[in-house]
């Protein structure tokens, strides 16, 4: 369901939604998981499984001109966002009909009709990125803003004060979304940073809120709340979404840089089982839970059949798209 | 037809632009109210308004990264590094992010964004405000490079790069700001990629761009007393560059030099020899020669400058080699 609200499209954010958005993304990456071990997969797989919440609840309330950037672990943002499932699958498996024609593979899924401007392979390159495409929002004046995934690796790359100190002085609409797991690949986020989101945000004047990212309901409102308050004036504003990586920083990661204790709290925390006790609570039956995951499987053989049955690129097509052709200009 | 400052070509073809088009608009460091550090945007705050003219703060990654995310995002944006030099700090969204974007994403991105850049040295400016970096924008696939060197190509390719849907790197010499040169009262754009011959001749062909047109112009004059004439080809454009020029002006000289300010050692002209070696080796009569700056860093003192910078004297000795 969803409500046109003069430009904007405001995506219906019950949890019934919320839920099956990240349901979807879950078992997407579940099933790139079993791709990749069955060695299906090229290159690396960065999987947000755990962090789906994060992508749900902010794209909840982006509309389709509005922007968003994303980092390496980004098939939750791609897809939240509405990328489509079978381009999305055959861009991952490196063929012809993937979004970016298997030319970027799983760090680079874009799709910029919707605004979605591509998952990145730099460590806090979207963030420059973001700044320029609200500057660009802000200039046509519709009220449209610019998010921005990155990670709390992140926080250590210097391109984030200037961009901090840009759109704060400038008064440009980038919600900095930031999602904190704990870890930059193989090092705990306390080694990596001497202060935190909140210090470094407040020494910016830029308004800050941390949530608990595996609450999507908590993500989506307060992503809600900053958003509203962007489209009406234009500045920046810093969600801090605690989370949990529960995967390993890529497919193939032995994870024995981390603890037991740490790995059964994230199950614990894990925001889709905890959007189902909230449902079912709310009354919804377990035969309702059954048939969405039958739905949401079922979504999910079909793209996948289309993107497996996907060429792989031609050899041709490698030097295509290097520069945009042009009618009369050689 | 008027004889301008290369600089005021600069800043007639960015009015231009963006009286053409209202999604172009400038960002750099002092660009606005102060009219830019040698002067190449004034006047546009005055008559575009902070709303398309951008005094960024000291941040080139920054500013490079508005370059690529408003040209994802419908604009035309033309951004200035003060100095080539500092481009360093803007190379992942030059390199890795607007080279990358279209191909990366399966040809859905044009990025029409420019950034101009002055390089090269003359000022003792020292080894970090001197620099020819061109050659590494050059390798990278999704690039364009133009050098333009004078008044006209300088308006020309300025527009071209505006009105180009990918992204394009324009480098102005600092030593020809000042210069003056005959601008045509209705300029016209010129095409990237397109070189020119300066000054046609039938013994040797000297390949340059940039300042460097100046001085093969200033070694044909000397070398004409001695009965020879050499042609003197201006790419005016690095990436792509006109081999098909190139290798037909060789087809009447047989002989080549190529010559810029940038460092000799893998640079612009090791490219033009390498292609000119396996298409044009029927044409050559004699060895191809470079003239290029030594293998140093652009250094301070005057006297060390002076003997740093490729000059019309080392284009004249590299000519009488070719002959040799
Ligand atoms: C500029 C840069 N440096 C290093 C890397 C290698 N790298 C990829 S992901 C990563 C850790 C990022 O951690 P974080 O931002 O917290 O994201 P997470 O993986 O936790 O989601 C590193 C160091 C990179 N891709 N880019
Ligand atoms: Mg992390």
């Amino acid at each position: 369901m969803s409500v046109v609200i003069g430009e904007m499209l405001i995506k219906s954010s019950s949890l019934q939604s919320l839920y099956r958005q990240m349901l979807l993304i879950r078992r997407a990456e579940e099933r790139l998981q079993k791709l990749f071990a069955d060695g299906d997969v090229p290159g690396f797989l960065h999987l947000s499984i755990g962090q789906e919440a994060v992508a749900v609840g902010i794209s909840s309330v982006l509309g389709v001109a509005d922007t968003v950037s994303s980092n390496h672990r980004g098939h939750g943002h791609a897809l939240a966002k509405g990328v489509a499932l079978s381009g999305f699958f055959a861009e991952i498996l490196g063929r012809a009909d993937g979004v970016c024609r298997g030319r970027g593979g799983s760090m680079h899924v874009a799709d910029l009709s919707i605004g979605m401007l591509g998952a990145n392979g730099i460590v806090g390159a979207g963030m420059p990125i973001t700044t320029g495409s609200a500057l660009a929002l802000k200039m046509k004046g519709a009220g449209n803003i610019a998010a921005v995934y990155f990670g709390d690796g992140a926080l250590a790359e210097g391109v984030i004060h200037e961009c901090f100190n840009l759109t704060s002085l400038w008064a440009l609409p980038v919600l900095f979304v930031c999602e904190n797991n704990g870890w930059s690949e193989f090092s705990p986020t306390e080694r990596q940073l001497a202060t935190n989101l909140e210090k470094l945000s407040a020494s910016f004047s830029i308004a800050f809120s941390s949530v608990d990212g595996n609450d999507v309901v908590a993500v989506a409102d307060q992503a809600g709340k900053f958003v509203n308050e962007m489209r009406d004036m234009p500045s920046p504003r810093v969600i801090e979404c605690q989370t949990t990586r529960i995967r390993g920083h890529f497919e193939g990661d032995p994870q024995d840089y981390r603890d037991k204790e740490e790995m059964s709290m994230m199950s614990e925390r894990d925001p889709i089982a905890r959007a189902r006790s909230q449902l079912l609570a709310e009354g919804l039956s377990d035969l309702w839970f059954e048939q969405l995951h039958a739905e949401v499987d079922s979504e999910i053989d079909v793209a996948l059949n289309l993107a497996k049955r996907s060429p792989e690129p031609t050899i041709d097509s490698l030097v295509a798209d290097v520069y945009t052709p042009r009618l009369g200009v050689s | 037809m008027s004889e301008v400052r290369y600089l005021k070509a600069v800043n007639q073809a960015l009015y231009d632009a963006m009286e053409a088009d209202d999604t172009v608009f400038v960002i750099g460091e002092d660009v606005g109210a102060a009219g830019g550090p040698f002067k190449a945007t004034r006047g546009l705050l005055e008559r575009f308004g902070p709303g398309r003219v951008y005094d960024a703060p000291i941040a080139e990654a920054v500013i490079a990264g508005v370059a690529v995310g408003a040209a994802m995002t419908g604009m035309r944006p033309v951004a200035e590094i003060m100095f080539m030099d500092f481009i360093t700090l803007a190379m992942d969204q030059i390199v890795n992010q607007a080279a990358k974007a279209r191909s990366m994403f399966g040809g859905q991105a044009s990025l029409p964004l420019v950034i101009r850049a002055p390089h090269g040295g003359g000022l003792s400016a020292g080894p970090q405000h001197s620099q020819c970096l061109e050659a590494w924008f050059a390798h990278v696939p999704g690039l364009k490079v133009v050098c333009p060197a004078n008044a006209a190509d300088a308006y020309g390719l300025i527009r071209s790069a505006i009105d180009d849907p990918d992204p394009v790197i324009v480098v102005e010499n600092k030593t020809l700001y000042a210069a003056k040169s005959e601008l045509p009262d209705d300029p016209q754009a010129v095409p990237i990629g397109k070189a020119t011959i300066s000054r046609p001749g039938r013994d040797v062909t000297v390949v340059t761009y940039g300042a460097m047109v100046r001085e093969a112009l200033t070694a044909a004059d000397q070398l004409t007393i001695e009965g020879v004439e050499i042609e003197v080809l201006d790419l005016r454009s690095i990436q792509p560059w006109d081999e098909a020029m190139v290798v037909s002006s060789l087809a009447r000289t047989h002989r080549l030099v190529v010559a810029h300010e940038a460092v000799e050692a893998f640079g612009v002209g090791a490219e033009v020899v390498a292609r000119m070696a396996d298409i044009g080796f029927d044409e050559l009569d004699a060895p191809i020669i470079r003239v290029g700056a030594p293998f140093a860093p652009s250094p301070f003192a005057k006297a060390l400058e002076a003997a740093y910078r490729p000059d019309a004297s080392d284009i004249v000795r590299a000519v009488r080699r070719t002959l040799a």
